[in-house]
C-alpha cells in the first residue's frame, strides 16, 4: 500500500505551507511599486536569472558568506539546510528509481523507508541508501551544532544570540525534532525489514532491546507532526526566510533596490531575515550601552507583527555596520528609514521662508560647509587657505543664511519637509553656475550624492584634496607624526570613500593601523540619526569607540567629519583633528 | 602666604613652596580685584611683606610631583628629588582657568581678537587695550560662562565669580576707553557678595554697559578682522547679530594639574578633580588624611576675599591640630 | 449688522491657572532632560533656521510648557532638524527629540504603532 493516515500531518502541512506562502508572495508582489515591477519585467528572461540561481546555491544553500565570516556557524547552517534539502531531492531520485515512475505520490519520498518494505534489487540501492544515511548524519551534526549555540553562543563565536519569540520557540523545537525522529523511525522500519545503512541499521540494532513493532508506527506519525508542525508554523516564524530568501536573490539580482517609502519589496526583506542574531554583535548601542531590544533582528520582526513603536524605530545610529554584518544583506538602513515615516501635511511648502540669496558671482567650486562645520569653524579656515592655495575661486554657499542638505530630516522620516530642502538647494547650487560641489561634512556628500539629482559632480573634500595632491596642485609636507584614521559611518560604509584620506595621510605622517577600520568602522556615537538615546549613553558609545581606535597610542586622531571631531573632541586624552586642518598645517606654500 | 604669616607669628617654623618664580598667585595678573577695586598689586606687596618673617623659609621654583605621609611626619618631593618634610601640611595649589580653545566655535585661537579674560586682565595692566592690529577697540564683547554650567566641557559647575569680574572687567575697559560700545552676554548674571549688586548697578547707570541675555553660539572673523557673533536675546525672543572689534570670554574656574595630582595621591579627591575637605559646613579646612589641610580654590571657586578668609580658618586648625598633637 | 471694527482682544497674560499643561507632562515623561532647560538660549543663537526666521526652540518650549499652544505647530515646522542646537546645550537636553515629540503632541498622534 502507498499511503497511510501517518502522512496526514504532513500533507496538511504542506498544503498549508504553499496556499500561505504563494498568497503571502502573490500579496507582496502586488504591492511593490510600478518602477520596480517594470524593472522585474525588464530583466527576467535574461542570464541574470541563471546568476541568481546560482546565487541561491551558493548562500541559501551552501551559506558562502556566513561560512567565511564564521568557520562554525556557516557549517551549522549549511549542514541543515543543504542536507535537509539534499534528503528531500535525493529522496525523491530514489523514490523514482524504486517505484519506477516520476509522477508519483509526494509523500513517497519523504517517508520512504516506511514504504518501501520489500527490498526489492533496483539501480543503486546500496549506494542510495548510504547516501540517505550520510546526508542524516550531516543533518544531524547540524542539530547538535544549532542546540550548542542556544546553550553557549561562545561556542560558535558569538558573543550574543538572538532573544526568541514563542512562536519561534515552538516551530524551531519541532524542526529540531525531525531528524532524530526520522533517524529514530527510518531506523525501527531497518530493524524490521532490513533496509537500513551504516546509520539506520546500526541504530536499528541498537534499538532491538525495546519491543521494535509496536514504536515503529508512532515513531513515524511523530516525525510526520513534526513537519506538520513545522510547515504550519513557517510562515509566521522566523523561518519564512527559507521561500522568502529564495525570491529577494531573483529580486535584488534583477536590479530591485529599497525605494524611499516602503512597498511589498519591503515586506519581502522583512520575511527574509532569519534571525540569526549576527547584526545584535555588531551593534555598538547594545556592547557599549547594553540597548538590547533595537537590533535590525528585533525591529524587523516587531514590524512583521505589527507592534513596531517609534520608541524602538527611532533608535539607531544608522551606522550601517549591522548591514555588513546580515548574511542575506538585507537593506536595513534604509529599511528602518522608511518605517520611520512621519506625519506631515502634504501640499505644504515648509521652507519657504529662505532667505538665501542667489549667488551673482559666478565661481569655480561650490564649497557647502555644512551646519556642523560651522561649530568646528577650523575646517573651514583650513578649507579657505587650501582653496587659496590651489589657486580656484569658489563660493561659500552656506556661509551665511546657510540651509540644511535635508538628510537629518529625511533620516528622521520626514520626507516632504527633506525634498524641500532639496529642491531649494538645488536651484540655489544650479543659478551659480559651478562646475564641481565639494562639501565638508559625509551626512551632506551623502545626501547631494544620492537625494540630489544635481548636473555637476560632488566630492567630499577629502577626495579633493587627494586630487589636487595626485594633480600636483598641492604638495604635502612629511612631518613624522603618529596618527589614526577613523572612516566615518557616512563616509565609509555610506558612501565607499577609504582610501583617498589614507592616501592624504600616508604623506603627512606615519599611519597606524587601527583593528577595526573601512568596512568595520566603529561609530562615534554622535550619529544625528538617533533621538532616543541621551548625551550620556552617546558618551559612553564614544569612550568605548575610541578606547579601541587609540589602542596604538597615537598623537592625533584624524577624522574626516565635523560630527565626529566634535564628538571625539570631548575627551582629554588624545587630539582630535580632522583631515583638512592636518593638511592646511602641513601645506609646501609656494 | 596668609596663612604662612598666621602661623609664623604664633612661633611655628613655615615652609612656603612656590611653583612658580614669584609667589602671588593669580592675582599677579590682575590689575584691580572686585568689588571695590583695591589694588592687586598693594594686596600683593602686603602679602610679599609678611613672608619677610623670620619663621617662613620661602622656596620658589619648586614643583612637587609626590605628597604623602611619612611616619608621623608630611614628606613633599619636589622634581629635583629634593625632600621637604612637616608635621603638617597645608595644600594651597589653586586652580588653573578653562582653556577656552575646547570651545571651537568661539573660535579661541582660531580668529584674531579672541581672548580670554585672563588675557584681557594683562592688557588692563600694562595700560594698553589694542586689537591686533594695534588699534583702540571701539566695539567689545564679554561672554560670560564659557566652560563652566557646561555638561559639554564636563564642567556642570558654576565658576562663581566669573560674573562679578565680567562686570569689573567691562568697568575698567569704559575708564579706559570711556566711549566705546560694550556689551555683557549672560545667562544669569550671579551678583552674590556685599556690593556685587550695586556693582551691577552702577555698571548700568554710570557706564552704559549692555547686557544681553543669550549666549553666543559662534564667533567668526570678517573680511577685515574684526568679529561676527551669532547670539539670540532671550528676553526679546529674537536672534541677534553683532559685530565688535573684540571678544573677551570669561573662563571657567578648573581644578590645578599639581590640586588633581597630589588629591589623588592622597585620596581626597572630590568631583571636578578639586580636592574634598571633611564637610563644607564646619570641617571645611580638614582632611580624612589627619596632617593634611585644605585653604583656597583648591576646594572650589572662591573670590580673593573668601581665599584670605578661608586661610585665616586653616591657620587656626593647622594651630589647634599642632598644639594638641605635638 | 454693520462691522464697527471692534474686537474683543484675548488677553496677553499667561494664566497658568487655567492653561492646559497636560501635554507637557506627556512631553517630560517621555523625554525627562527636557525639565533641565534653563532657558539660556544657546540652541536658539546656533539655530539654521534663525538665519532666515525668528524661530526660536527655547520660546516654543517655554510657550509649549506654559500651555500656549496658539501657532505653535506652524513655527515647530520651521525647524531643519539639522542637529546643532543639540550640541551646544550646556546642559544636554534632546533638543530634536524634544521638537519632534511636541509636533506629535500638537497633532495628538503619539501613541501610534507602526505598521506598514
Amino acid at each position: 500500500m502507498n499511503f497511510d493516515p501517518l502522512v496526514i500531518p504532513f500533507l496538511a502541512g504542506t498544503v498549508f505551507l504553499l496556499l500561505v506562502v504563494s498568497s503571502k508572495f502573490f500579496n507582496w508582489i502586488r504591492h511593490m511599486d510600478s518602477m520596480q515591477l517594470s524593472v522585474i519585467k525588464k530583466n527576467f528572461a535574461t542570464k541574470i536569472t541563471i546568476q541568481a540561481i546560482c546565487e541561491i546555491f551558493h548562500e541559501s544553500l551552501l551559506h558562502r558568506k556566513i561560512f567565511k565570516k564564521n568557520h562554525r556557524l556557516g557549517y551549522m547552517h549549511m549542514s541543515l539546510a543543504f542536507g535537509w534539502f539534499l534528503m528531500i531531492v535525493v529522496g525523491k531520485i530514489e523514490s523514482l528509481f524504486y517505484y519506477g515512475s516520476f509522477y508519483d505520490r509526494p509523500w513517497l519520498g519523504i517517508f520512504f523507508k516506511y514504504f518501501a518494505r520489500t527490498p526489492h534489487h533496483y539501480f543503486m540501492i546500496i549506494p542510495f541508501s548510504f547516501i540517505m544515511d550520510l546526508f542524516l548524519l550531516v543533518t544531524l551534526s547540524g542539530v547538535m551544532l544549532a542546540i550548542l549555540k542556544r546553550i553557549k553562543s561562545g561556542s560558535l563565536g558569538l558573543k550574543k544570540t538572538t532573544n526568541h519569540i514563542l512562536l519561534d520557540r515552538i516551530t524551531l523545537t519541532a524542526l529540531w525534532w525531525i531528524f532524530p525522529l526520522r533517524l529514530l523511525a527510518e531506523s525501527s522500519t531497518a530493524e524490521l525489514t532490513g533496509n537500513g545503512s551504516f546509520l539506520t541499521g546500526t541504530v536499528g540494532h541498537l534499538l532491538a532491546f525495546l519491543p521494535v513493532e509496536h514504536i515503529e508506527i508512532p515513531l513515524w506519525w511523530a516525525y510526520s507532526i513534526c513537519i506538520g508542525t513545522f510547515f504550519l508554523g513557517l510562515p509566521f516564524s522566523r523561518y519564512m526566510h527559507i521561500p522568502t530568501e529564495v525570491i529577494l536573490i531573483f529580486l535584488r539580482k534583477w536590479g530591485i533596490q529599497a525605494g524611499e517609502q516602503s512597498s511589498g519589496y519591503t515586506n519581502i526583506q522583512l520575511n527574509s531575515c532569519s534571525r540569526c542574531g549576527l547584526c545584535i554583535d555588531a551593534c555598538q548601542l547594545d556592547y557599549a550601552a547594553g540597548i538590547n531590544n533595537v537590533q535590525p533582528v528585533y525591529f524587523l520582526r516587531d514590524t512583521r507583527y505589527k507592534q513596531l513603536t517609534p520608541e524602538i524605530a527611532d533608535n539607531c545610529l544608522l551606522c550601517g555596520r549591522c548591514m555588513e554584518a546580515c548574511p542575506v544583506g538585507l537593506e536595513l538602513t534604509m529599511i528602518r528609514q522608511q518605517l520611520r515615516q512621519k506625519p506631515e501635511l502634504p501640499g505644504k511648502n515648509y521652507y519657504d521662508y529662505s532667505l538665501s540669496p542667489d549667488n551673482t558671482t559666478k565661481s569655480d567650486i561650490i564649497y557647502f560647509a555644512g551646519c556642523m562645520s560651522h561649530l568646528t569653524p577650523t575646517i573651514i579656515m583650513s578649507m579657505k587657505k587650501i582653496f587659496r592655495e590651489a589657486g580656484v575661486s569658489f563660493w561659500f554657499m552656506d556661509e551665511d543664511k546657510g540651509m540644511c542638505c535635508g538628510r537629518p530630516l529625511r533620516q528622521q522620516g520626514f520626507l516632504q519637509q527633506s525634498k524641500d530642502l532639496v529642491r531649494k538647494n538645488t536651484q540655489l547650487i544650479r543659478s551659480s553656475g559651478a562646475k564641481l560641489l565639494v562639501t565638508s561634512c559625509p551626512i551632506c556628500y551623502h545626501s547631494f550624492k544620492n537625494e540630489y539629482s544635481l548636473d555637476i559632480p560632488v566630492m567630499h573634500h577629502s577626495a579633493y584634496i587627494d586630487m589636487l595632491v595626485i594633480d600636483k596642485k598641492m604638495e604635502l609636507t612629511d612631518s613624522a607624526i603618529d596618527m589614526v584614521y577613523h572612516d566615518p559611518c557616512e563616509l565609509g560604509r555610506g558612501c565607499g570613500i577609504y582610501d583617498q584620506p589614507r592616501h592624504i595621510l600616508q604623506q603627512i605622517g606615519n599611519l597606524l593601523p587601527v583593528e577595526s577600520e573601512k568596512k568595520d568602522s566603529l561609530c562615534c556615537g554622535g550619529s544625528l540619526s538617533d533621538m532616543a538615546i541621551d548625551a550620556n549613553t552617546q558618551k559612553k558609545i564614544m569612550n568605548k569607540a575610541l578606547e579601541i581606535i587609540t589602542k596604538s597610542g597615537p598623537d592625533i586622531l584624524v577624522t574626516a567629519c565635523p560630527l565626529c571631531k566634535k564628538t571625539f573632541g570631548q575627551n582629554d586624552k588624545t587630539r582630535v583633528m580632522d583631515i583638512a586642518e592636518l593638511v592646511a598645517t602641513n601645506l609646501k606654500l609656494k | 602666604m596668609e596663612a604662612a604669616y598666621h602661623l609664623a607669628r604664633h612661633d611655628y617654623y613655615v615652609t612656603l613652596l612656590e611653583k612658580d618664580a614669584e609667589t602671588g598667585g593669580h592675582i599677579k595678573k590682575d590689575k584691580k580685584l572686585f568689588p571695590d577695586f583695591a589694588d592687586a598689586g598693594d594686596i600683593i606687596q602686603e602679602l610679599t611683606r609678611k613672608m619677610a618673617h623670620p619663621n617662613i623659609d620661602l622656596i620658589t621654583s619648586c614643583n612637587i610631583n609626590e605628597l604623602f605621609r611619612d611616619g608621623e611626619k608630611w614628606c613633599a618631593k619636589s622634581n629635583k628629588d629634593a625632600c621637604y618634610s612637616g608635621d603638617a601640611v597645608l595644600l594651597a595649589t589653586g586652580f588653573d582657568t578653562f582653556d577656552a580653545s575646547r570651545k571651537e566655535e568661539l573660535g579661541y585661537g582660531i580668529y584674531d581678537n579672541i581672548i580670554t579674560s585672563v588675557e584681557f586682565e594683562g592688557k588692563l595692566k600694562e595700560g594698553k587695550i589694542l586689537t591686533s592690529e594695534g588699534n583702540v577697540p571701539q566695539r567689545i564683547a564679554f561672554l560670560n560662562c564659557v566652560g563652566s554650567r557646561d555638561e559639554k566641557t564636563g564642567n556642570k559647575y558654576c565658576s562663581r565669580v566669573c560674573c562679578i569680574n565680567g562686570v569689573k572687567l567691562a568697568i575698567s575697559l569704559k575708564e579706559q576707553i570711556p566711549n566705546a560700545d560694550v556689551y555683557c552676554f549672560y545667562i544669569d548674571l550671579r551678583m552674590t557678595g556685599q556690593n556685587y549688586e550695586e556693582l551691577y548697578r552702577t555698571s548700568q547707570e554710570k557706564y552704559g554697559i549692555t547686557f544681553i541675555r543669550g549666549r553666543i553660539s559662534e564667533a567668526a572673523a570678517t573680511f577685515d578682522n574684526k568679529i561676527q557673533l551669532k547670539s539670540e536675546d532671550t528676553l526679546a525672543g529674537f536672534p541677534l547679530k553683532l559685530t565688535v572689534d573684540m571678544l573677551v570670554l570669561m573662563v571657567g574656574i578648573e581644578s590645578s594639574t599639581s590640586t588633581k595630582l597630589l588629591a589623588g595621591q592622597n585620596h581626597i579627591k572630590g568631583d571636578y578633580g578639586f580636592a574634598a575637605s571633611l564637610g563644607i559646613n564646619t570641617q571645611d579646612n580638614l582632611t580624612i588624611q589627619k596632617g593634611l589641610f585644605l585653604a583656597g580654590t583648591c576646594k572650589r571657586p572662591l573670590s580673593f576675599s573668601e581665599t584670605i578668609a578661608d586661610a585665616g580658618a586653616a591657620s587656626i586648625r593647622i594651630l589647634d591640630y599642632l598644639k594638641t598633637d605635638k | 449688522m454693520k462691522d464697527w471694527g471692534y474686537k474683543i482682544s484675548k488677553p496677553r497674560t499667561i494664566d497658568l491657572d487655567t492653561a492646559d499643561t497636560n501635554r507637557y507632562s506627556e512631553l517630560i515623561e517621555k523625554l525627562p532632560s527636557a525639565k533641565k532647560c534653563i532657558m539660556c538660549g544657546a540652541c536658539s543663537a546656533t539655530c539654521s533656521a534663525s538665519n532666515h526666521t525668528n524661530f526660536s526652540f527655547r520660546q516654543c518650549h517655554i510657550m509649549f510648557r506654559h500651555g500656549q499652544y496658539e501657532n505653535l505647530s506652524g513655527e515647530l515646522d520651521k525647524c531643519m532638524l539639522c542637529g546643532k542646537c543639540n550640541l551646544v546645550c550646556p546642559r544636554g537636553v534632546n533638543t530634536r527629540a524634544i521638537i519632534s515629540h511636541m509636533r506629535l503632541l500638537l497633532l495628538d498622534m503619539n501613541n501610534r504603532n507602526i505598521a506598514l
